[in-house]
């Protein structure tokens, strides 16, 4: 696209400097409840597998450091994408539902369909 | 079809551990949560039932009823250590997975005919919950914050 194409379509989130989100992520598993621990996953298990997803992307410029966008705009449509496939190479099939939060009113949900 | 949900509040502590793991084991599952006197949580209950409308009430069933059966069952949670001072959780480690499960059937046993559950949402924190409706599974939410550089510009 050309650059008035770029800032019709992208507006203000087309600041050639970028600009800043705090996302929420919120990450779904599901499964038979285990019967001696009496959990889908363990917390323990669950939070190093994300965050050793989100860390590695954690202040990173995602355009410019982050292979996955190199060629695709990321939007937060394609970042819940992105996580979904990230997540579930690390979930083994348990991975049920992401929902993002790019700012309070700004939600974008995927389940890998 | 018409969905109602109300939320309730109630507060009990608890602790995982599991006498027939060696205290490693229960360490690596349960981390933090093995703390030997318990902790506490403020949990939030989401209770969504369904039914068919009553044309003469334009009700399911009366959001008054659900509270009081509701609360009744909550009675015996609420301020209390869900290990000790209850009776369903002397084999079964508290986890937000078996408390959700435990209130689903005690719940559904108290629910009027015309009403059916359909789903119990348990917040333990405001960034972690488990979902059950009555199947066989069940699931897990964790809310985690992330921080991120973008520009959106279209790649020619």
């Amino acid at each position: 696209m050309s650059d008035a194409e770029n800032l019709a379509i992208y507006d203000k989130c087309n600041n050639p400097n970028g600009h800043g989100h705090n996302y929420r992520v919120e990450v779904t598993v599901g499964g038979v409840v285990d019967t001696q621990s009496g959990m889908v996953m363990d917390l323990v298990t669950m939070d190093k597998r994300v965050r050793n997803l989100l860390d590695a992307l954690d202040h990173r410029h995602l355009d410019r450091e982050i292979a996955y966008f190199a060629d695709k705009p990321s939007t937060a449509e394609n970042i819940v994408v992105f996580l979904w496939h990230e997540l579930a190479a690390r979930f083994e099939g348990q991975l049920q539902h992401l929902k993002l939060y790019e700012t309070r009113k700004n939600v974008f949900e995927y389940a890998g369909q | 079809m018409v969905f109602a949900t109300r939320r309730f509040d109630f507060s009990a502590s608890h602790r995982y551990w599991r006498d027939d793991w060696s205290a490693e084991e229960n360490e690596r599952i349960f981390g933090k949560c093995t703390s030997p006197y318990g902790h506490g949580h403020n949990y939030a209950l989401e209770v969504t039932i369904t039914g068919t409308l009553d044309e003469r009430t334009g009700m399911v069933m009366n959001m008054t009823e659900l509270k009081a059966i509701v609360n009744e069952v909550l009675s015996e949670f609420d301020h209390r250590h869900l290990n000790e001072d209850t009776p369903y959780f002397k084999k079964l480690v508290p986890t937000t997975e078996n408390i959700v499960r435990v209130l689903w059937r005690l719940i559904a046993a108290q629910l009027p005919a015309e009403a059916r559950l359909v789903r119990l949402k348990l917040n333990e924190m405001d960034d972690l919950w488990a979902e059950y409706d009555g199947s066989d599974e069940a699931t897990f939410t964790r809310s985690y914050v992330f921080r991120q550089h973008i520009a959106c510009i279209r790649p020619r």
